[in-house]
């Protein structure tokens, strides 16, 4: 069986947000980025996989530009095999149905039959991308998983439902999994691993390659649209409550009630 | 192209969710006297919807709906958008909804915003406010198809009043899909059943490394959070360490709040948490050290140490509130 991990570069969560222009989003000039959290775990997932003699190949999918070939270097470097790349000119300004057409397209094409992904983008916070594909190639899927078992016919995947709940959901191949946060934890690159990451094969590919039709795609394509960008509003200066442990406690207490009136 | 607004309205335990009446009320505003209907899934009944503005409620039940499966809600919400022809989706940015309507988007071509918390009307269209990069960012967002499918972060809009309508009750036939058999719910393994779960939840009292054990979190935090009707919340910190599990972590990869009423105890306010609960309405914050940044968002701050007020705290609010 072989694995697709869906992979996307971030800022890193401890990023100061600023807005470049309230057209067009944030300044990313000075930004770090990562690999998504999310979808690390979903690496992680794909290497013990193999390692457990449950997949043969663990291949990195991407839709992005030559900026993000260190993130997809950091992820060889954690020990997947190979990885493509998915550019063109006519991707750019995808929305998420637009990257999970790309995606699914170049799934179709590798003979994937599992893909992992993240449960969400924590850039764009969409958490829409890996059940379109599912859906764009008639598949199941399972989201948002935080304990996964497979076996010859199929699997078993716990995912986060309401009320704190979680539902054990079985399933067989071919399907798309998210990754939660409690899959597994992430494994550092080892130096080994860091070397033999610069030797492995990153392919590019773009629109004609994957026979996708460029109309269905990009910012022409796009059905969401984001403007007016802003920071959050300030939040007023609040107030520190003064006095000993019961005096402040009991006035806490009756702020809530009248003055802010959430109890 | 359709007209009207239909809002997909959460059935659990045996009664609607809050979420439906939020976003029913926000529909009939938004609808401008068009058709404003609802849907419901794994119920026959329509209960109070109708007084809360829905003309007609679409239902699928059955075996079928007993777990959620992500195909049968497609088809259902499918089957309810051919019967109700709406201009706009309306759904709760629940768990069962946010895994849903990818592929419902994605099946019908129709674009999607996940987990907007505002909604206005401009130039006939509907046009919401989403946060971004964990609410560090916000953006308008609009949709372009015919279609607009938009779920909506929990509490982001007042429960309206009850009025005197009635709804129309319209049971949906419901195809099979292929997909449907792919996936199978064969348990559930409920947690902490009886709680709001943390995304809806309306009072959240969350406790940090501070509490220095699992023994402290369930002596101090959840004690308190017992006593202010309240769902317990941890840092990433607590929860690394053991002391609260990991489907109560809040922030950027825990979970995203939005209560009336947060309450943290013991938490610095790193960025990372504070991007999961910086758009709760009143914050306090309980900290021995006066420079943690949890300080520049609180509403109410006590400098004070959580092992003395917290015990306070609960006591006080069990004789307020009972
Ligand atoms: C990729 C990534 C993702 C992350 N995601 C999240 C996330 O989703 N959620 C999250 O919370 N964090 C997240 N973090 C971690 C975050 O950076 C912080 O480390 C974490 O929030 C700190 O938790 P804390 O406030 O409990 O602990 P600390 O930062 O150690 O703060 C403890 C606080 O308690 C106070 N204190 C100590 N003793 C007492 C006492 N007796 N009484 C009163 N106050 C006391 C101290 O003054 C201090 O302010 C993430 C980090 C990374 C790198
Ligand atoms: N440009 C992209 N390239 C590859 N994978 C992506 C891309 N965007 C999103 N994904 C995958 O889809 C998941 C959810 O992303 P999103 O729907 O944007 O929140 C991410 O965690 C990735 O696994």
């Amino acid at each position: 069986m072989k694995i697709g991990v869906l992979l996307k570069q971030v800022p890193a969560t401890d990023t100061q947000v600023r807005i470049a222009d309230p057209s067009t989003g944030i300044a990313t000039g000075d930004v770090k980025w990562t690999i998504n959290p999310y979808d690390e775990f979903a690496v992680e997932e794909g290497l013990r996989l193999k390692e457990a003699g449950k997949a043969t190949e663990v291949v990195l999918l991407t839709v992005g530009g030559k900026d993000v070939e260190q993130r997809i270097r950091d992820a060889l470097a954690m020990g997947a095999d190979r990885a493509l790349r998915l550019e063109d000119p006519g991707f750019e300004g995808s929305d998420c149905l637009g990257l999970a057409r790309i995606l699914a397209a170049a799934i179709k094409a590798e003979g994937i039959s599992l893909v992992l992904a993240g449960k969400q983008a924590i850039d764009g916070d969409n958490a829409q991308v890996p059940a379109m594909v599912a859906e764009l190639l008639g598949w199941g899927h399972v989201g948002s998983v935080s304990k996964l078992e497979v076996d010859g016919a199929g699997f078993k995947a716990w995912r986060t439902s309401g009320g704190g709940s979680l539902d054990v959901v079985q399933g067989g191949f071919p399907a798309v999994l998210t990754a939660d946060k409690g899959l597994n934890e992430p494994r550092y690159a080892s130096l080994k691993g860091i070397m033999m990451a610069k030797k492995k094969a990153i392919d590019v590919k773009g629109a004609a390659a994957l026979g996708l039709d460029a109309s269905t795609v990009g910012a022409g394509a796009a059905l969401v649209v984001d403007s007016a960008w802003t920071l959050p509003p300030q939040r007023p200066a609040g107030r520190i409550l003064q006095g000993d442990n019961a005096a402040r406690v009991k006035e806490l207490v009756s702020l809530l009630r009248s003055e802010a009136k959430v109890i | 192209m359709g007209t009207g607004i239909l809002v997909v309205a959460e059935f659990e335990g045996g009664h609607f969710k809050k979420t439906a009446y939020e976003l029913l009320g926000k529909a009939l505003e938004l609808a401008g006297g068009g058709p404003v209907t609802a849907v419901a899934i794994g119920t026959d009944q329509a209960g109070d919807l109708g007084a809360y503005g829905a003309s007609r409620v679409f239902v699928a039940s059955g075996d079928r709906f007993a777990h959620y499966n992500p195909s049968t809600w497609v088809q259902a919400l499918s089957a309810a958008i051919s019967a109700a022809d709406p201009a706009v989706v309306l759904a709760p940015a629940s768990p069962a909804c946010k895994d849903a309507f990818p592929r419902l988007s994605a099946r019908l071509g129709a674009g999607y915003a996940t987990e907007v918390t505002e909604l206005r009307l401009d130039g006939g269209a509907v046009v919401g406010r989403r946060p971004q990069y964990a609410g560090k960012a916000l953006s308008d967002v609009r949709v372009r198809s015919p279609l607009a499918l938009f779920t909506v972060r929990p509490n982001s809009f007042p429960a309206p009043a009850a009025g005197a309508g009635s709804a129309e009750l319209v049971a949906l036939s419901v195809g099979q899909d292929p997909v449907e058999a792919a996936t199978k719910v064969v348990a559930t393994e409920a947690s902490t059943a009886g709680v709001v779960d943390l995304t809806e939840a309306d009072r959240i009292v969350s406790g940090g490394r501070s509490v220095k054990s699992k023994e402290g979190f369930d002596s101090l935090i959840r004690p308190l959070a017992a006593a202010a009707h309240a769902t317990p919340g941890a840092s990433r910190a607590a929860v690394d360490a053991g002391y609260a599990p990991h489907n109560e972590q809040v922030g950027q990869t825990g979970k995203v709040v939005n209560p009336s009423l947060y309450i943290a105890c013991g938490i610095s306010g790193a960025i990372q948490h504070l991007a999961g609960m910086r758009t709760s309405k009143v914050i306090v914050a309980i900290n021995k050290d006066p420079e943690a940044p949890i300080f520049g968002l609180a509403t109410y701050g006590i400098h004070g140490d959580i092992f003395e007020i917290c015990p306070l705290l609960t006591q006080e609010l069990k004789a307020t509130l009972g």
